[in-house]
């Protein structure tokens, strides 16, 4: 686990600057990143397994419910694959995800959002990937919310993940939004990416196949984290 | 050549310690916070404290940042598959900042020197990585946090060594504390004239 991973291309990744994004104005570093030569501190990172997650922690339906109920709303599944842009599955490695309930609302101090709390959801979950790269969460489809950045600024319908990889250069968070949202495209925050395609790699797409009839519709999100070159220490001097 | 493009990033967002520390967050019921612990009991080497803040381009403390350590153990060696650590050392964990006043406390263990890029090459000072996100950073941001009491360590350091100003390294460089040796202090300024040295990794 000391190979290098190939550079970030900056333009899949949002800038620090993105004024239509008001918060990140004043909190935007205005000097550039200064490169280093990857070190251990970077190609290492941390592991997690099995004692790391309790059973349920990846089904936001019950982890937060009282006994016999489960929260309101649309009842989904979101899964996908992790792998890196080699194409090779990440296994094991810890998927973390927090949303608003299907109202909108976050369990969380700081939100005073009109839409009510759901008692019987908590609005987190995490998951270890499988021998595949595999995860798979049940939970209930957020709901769009509105937020202060323009006067009129409405989040989509959002997951929030976390990743990590094999080496803390790996670590990622991200959102995933569901396909055909129109709020998409009036979104500050999903503009910040320079390029569409950066958003439909954000989009999950409903997956008929792995919906369960009767019960719950998929939705698949397929995560890429970084790659490791080919050979250590290539091209260097 | 890379067949697929990592997907990108998008902000933590204000509510971030629900996924990453729901116990902290209040969601009720929560026993699993993970990253409380970078180095438990059993963890060899002393024991140290860092307090800061994470400050805006204005002057303003952020309130609502999570910051992540990844660390070498007391001998310089990172946890992990094939690594030999002591147990209860992690090497990795989180803290939020203060909701009221903007402040961090880190509770690890000092790390050791570790290993320097590339084969056979110079050791780097003890130091701790840090990833910082936060409502408004569109990009986790990586930093490092080296120790004033490491001088000569510091300045044969590879990494510290890139930086060509000396005002700017000083961004990374805790401060102990005067009547405390297991305290230090580092603020982290996202921008200004005293901005933090950030790192592409």
């Amino acid at each position: 686990m000391t190979t290098p991973f190939y550079p970030r291309d900056p333009l899949r990744h949002p800038p620090a600057l993105t004024p239509g994004y008001k918060t990140s104005v004043a909190r935007s570093p205005r000097a550039p990143l200064i490169a280093i030569d990857p070190t251990l501190s970077e190609l290492t990172g941390p592991s997690f397994g099995p004692g790391d997650i309790a059973p349920g922690d990846n089904d936001l339906l019950t982890n937060h419910a009282r006994a016999g109920e489960s929260p309101i709303g649309e009842r989904i599944i979101l899964h996908g694959a992790v792998r890196d842009e080699n194409a090779r599955p990440v296994p094991g490695t810890l998927v973390e995800i927090w949303q608003a309930n299907a109202g909108g609302r976050y369990r969380h101090h700081r939100d005073g959002y009109l839409a009510p709390l759901d008692p019987n959801f908590g609005g987190c979950g995490r998951a270890l990937t499988d021998a595949e790269g595999y995860f798979a969460f049940r939970t209930v489809k957020p709901g769009a919310y509105p937020w202060r950045n323009t006067p009129n600024s409405w989040r989509p319908a959002h997951v929030h993940l976390s990743l990590f990889g094999t080496g803390f250069a790996q670590r990622l968070i991200t959102q995933c939004y569901f396909e055909g949202d129109p709020l998409i495209a009036h979104c500050a925050i999903a503009q910040t990416l320079p390029d569409p395609r950066g958003i439909e790699a954000l989009t999950a797409r409903l997956d008929l196949a792995a919906t369960l009839p009767f019960d719950a519709i998929a939705w698949r999100f397929d995560i890429v984290l970084r790659g490791r070159r080919e050979t250590p220490f290539e091209n260097r001097p | 050549m890379r067949p697929l493009k990592e997907t990108p990033s998008q902000t933590a967002g204000p509510y971030v310690h629900i996924g990453l520390m729901p116990g902290a967050a209040g969601v009720a019921g929560d026993a699993h916070e993970l990253g409380h612990d970078i180095a438990g009991p059993d963890a060899e080497g002393p024991r140290i404290r860092i307090e800061g803040r994470v400050i805006d381009g204005t002057g303003t403390p952020v309130r609502d940042a999570v910051i992540e350590v990844w660390q070498a153990n007391a001998a310089g060696i990172h946890a992990g598959p094939g690594a030999t650590v002591e147990p209860g050392f992690r090497g990795w964990g989180r803290v939020a900042t203060d909701p009221a006043s903007g402040g961090f406390a880190i509770d690890t263990v000092k790390p050791g020197a570790v290993p320097g890029p590339g084969p056979g090459e110079r050791m780097q000072a003890p130091h701790l990585s840090l990833w910082i996100v936060a409502r408004g950073i569109n990009l986790g941001l990586h930093t490092r946090l080296y120790f004033d009491d490491e001088p000569e360590a510091n300045a044969a350091d590879p990494v510290l060594s890139l930086i060509e100003w000396e005002t700017r390294r000083a961004t990374l460089i805790a401060a102990r504390a005067p009547d405390n040796d297991a305290l230090y202090r580092f603020d982290i300024r996202l921008q200004g004239a005293d901005e933090t040295v950030f790192f592409e990794v």
